[in-house]
């Protein structure tokens, strides 16, 4: 038994020692493990805002934090005790209710996905989570809708035309890039057979990252942008306008934001690390499983911090046609060909995910590999007739002002 | 073992003390000094002029409406998920050809250009 169950067992037995009832029990340890997922959402929330602050800090050739503590690893808690003393400035006109409930109910929507991450194996005492869900992955993505109204509701609520502006943008883009997300974890449920986060890791014989990279890659991109990251961060463009839906925002309304961005970008690693990275499996020391998680959880956010490092802000007309013409039909497009195969696999050569997992991977892992370069080079072609197109239009179009005049 | 919607009814509870609480504290300990000036809206130093509550353009419902076929269909293909291990091959033939129906509603949006942010 893991360290972890053996202290939730030891105090459900002192509790029963001291005769409550059985129901009390079970509300207590349900409460207990809600504030220990919550807080450890926190304390990574805190981490990973310095972690991004010093490593985006090193790709822009500068040292980041430095002042408080060693390494400025008291950054955060410096930042908490500012935001804590700062007046929250409520702008007129504003909708006082929307304007309060939004950060709050995204930070709420962030958190909620917590509760069905499984942090470990099955050890004698259940699986290390919240609660195993049997629809899992709808509850996460249901979480992460709410998170979309709550920035509706924080940019409609400000009464700002930069608000607005912004939650328009978020309107388009939270909602369209929910389409692939949808879709990329239809063929995680194909291929598990199962929407329980705990038993998707227990189903992948094979990392999914393999047989599903596709997959994988529209899920982490549709993350990305779900969660309103660089370089999808136009619904707070800051050089365009200026904070977008949480331009308002001041003192802890603002830290909120921040939090239930980072928490949101965070859930969305623990996802692709629970879902894609065979969770919290390593090949040694099994009794630490909840921290092989967070490392595996925290290599992922370092991929999203180094997007936000290399890459710049999308103009929406490339979001929205990137997303419409090339994220969507490719997820479609996976979806049948990850049930195709899979299932020409099973029917014909017998291999599934259970009984050969490596085979059946590698013939996943050359198909996801064909259609992926299928797309690109149709994106490539495509995209260069669009470039010549333009540039006919443009050289006739000089020459039509060249001889009119 | 509480049931699974219990725990998520309590976690989401416990949530909104873990976000609420900060904005609690700071509203008790910090300073609170309105004035005119400071709540003007923040418009990059500009008055604001107008209702800021304007219509969307009509463009966003377009997104929305595609939006909503594909949210659909998805409440429908998850459950079809789950079972495709058990389903027998027509059942995966019947499910393909419904993608694939959809995603001619996707063709026929983008022929006609609504895809296309103006």
């Amino acid at each position: 038994m893991d360290p972890f169950s053996s202290i939730a067992v030891a105090l459900e037995n002192l509790l029963a020692s001291l005769g409550f009832a059985d129901w009390l029990i079970d509300l207590i340890m349900a409460v207990l493990r809600s504030a220990i997922l919550g807080t450890v959402a926190l304390l990574a929330f805190m981490f990973l805002t310095w972690l991004e602050r010093k490593l985006i800090g090193r790709m822009q050739d500068r040292l980041g934090p430095t002042y408080a503590g060693p390494i400025g690893i008291l950054q955060p808690i410096a930042d908490g005790i500012k935001t804590l003393t700062k007046e929250i400035v409520v702008p007129k006109g504003a909708d006082r209710w929307i304007y309060f409930s939004g950060p709050i109910l995204a930070a709420m929507a962030a958190l909620a996905v917590f509760a069905v991450i499984p942090f470990g194996p099955d050890t004698g005492n259940g699986p290390l989570v919240g609660t195993a869900l049997n629809v899992g992955l709808v509850y996460v993505l249901a979480a992460g809708a709410a998170g979309i109204v709550a920035t509706i509701m924080a940019g409609w609520g400000s009464n700002n035309k930069f608000a607005v502006l912004g939650t328009f943008r978020a309107v388009a883009q939270l909602i369209s890039y929910e389409v692939p997300q949808l879709l990329s974890l239809v063929a995680v449920a194909m291929v598990a057979g199962t929407m329980d986060m705990v038993k998707i890791v227990d189903a992948q014989t094979v990392p999914f990252i393999f047989p599903l990279f596709v997959t994988a890659l529209l899920f982490l991109i549709s993350g990305v942008a779900e969660s309103g990251r660089s370089p999808f961060d136009l619904l707070e463009a800051d050089s365009e306008i200026v904070a977008g839906f949480h331009i308002e925002y001041s003192a802890m309304m603002f830290a909120l934001v921040q939090m239930a961005e980072y928490i949101h970008a965070f859930a969305i690693s623990c996802i692709v690390v629970t879902v894609f990275l065979n969770g919290w499996a390593w090949p040694f020391l099994p009794g630490l499983a909840p921290i092989w998680f967070l490392v595996k959880c925290f290599a992922v956010f370092f991929i999203l911090i180094w997007f936000r490092g290399t890459l710049p802000r999308f103009r929406i007309d490339q979001m929205m046609a990137f997303n419409w013409q090339f994220m969507v039909p490719l997820a479609l497009v996976n979806v049948i060909v990850v049930a195709v195969v899979d299932r020409a696999l099973s029917d014909a050569a017998g291999w599934t995910s259970a009984s050969q997992p490596w085979g059946w991977g590698l013939v996943m892992f050359a198909a996801n590999a064909v259609m992926l370069l299928a797309a690109l080079g149709l994106m490539s072609l495509k995209g260069r007739e669009a470039r010549m197109r333009d540039a006919e239009k443009a050289r006739s179009q000089s020459a039509v002002a060249a001889t009119g005049r | 073992m509480v049931e699974p919607f219990g725990f998520i009814g309590i976690f989401i509870a416990v949530a909104f003390i873990l976000a609420s609480v900060p904005v609690l504290l700071n509203w008790l300990i910090a300073p609170k000094k309105p004035n005119p000036i400071k709540e003007e809206t923040y418009e990059c130093g500009i008055e604001t002029v107008g209702d800021t509550w304007v219509q969307f353009k009509a463009q966003y419902y377009i997104y929305a409406l595609i939006f909503v076929v594909f949210d659909i269909e998805a409440a429908f293909l998850l459950p079809w998920a789950v079972a495709y291990k058990q389903v027998p091959l027509v059942g995966v033939i019947a499910m393909l050809l419904f993608i694939v129906l959809l995603a001619d509603g996707l063709v026929y949006a983008w022929r006609k250009g609504d895809l296309k942010w103006r």
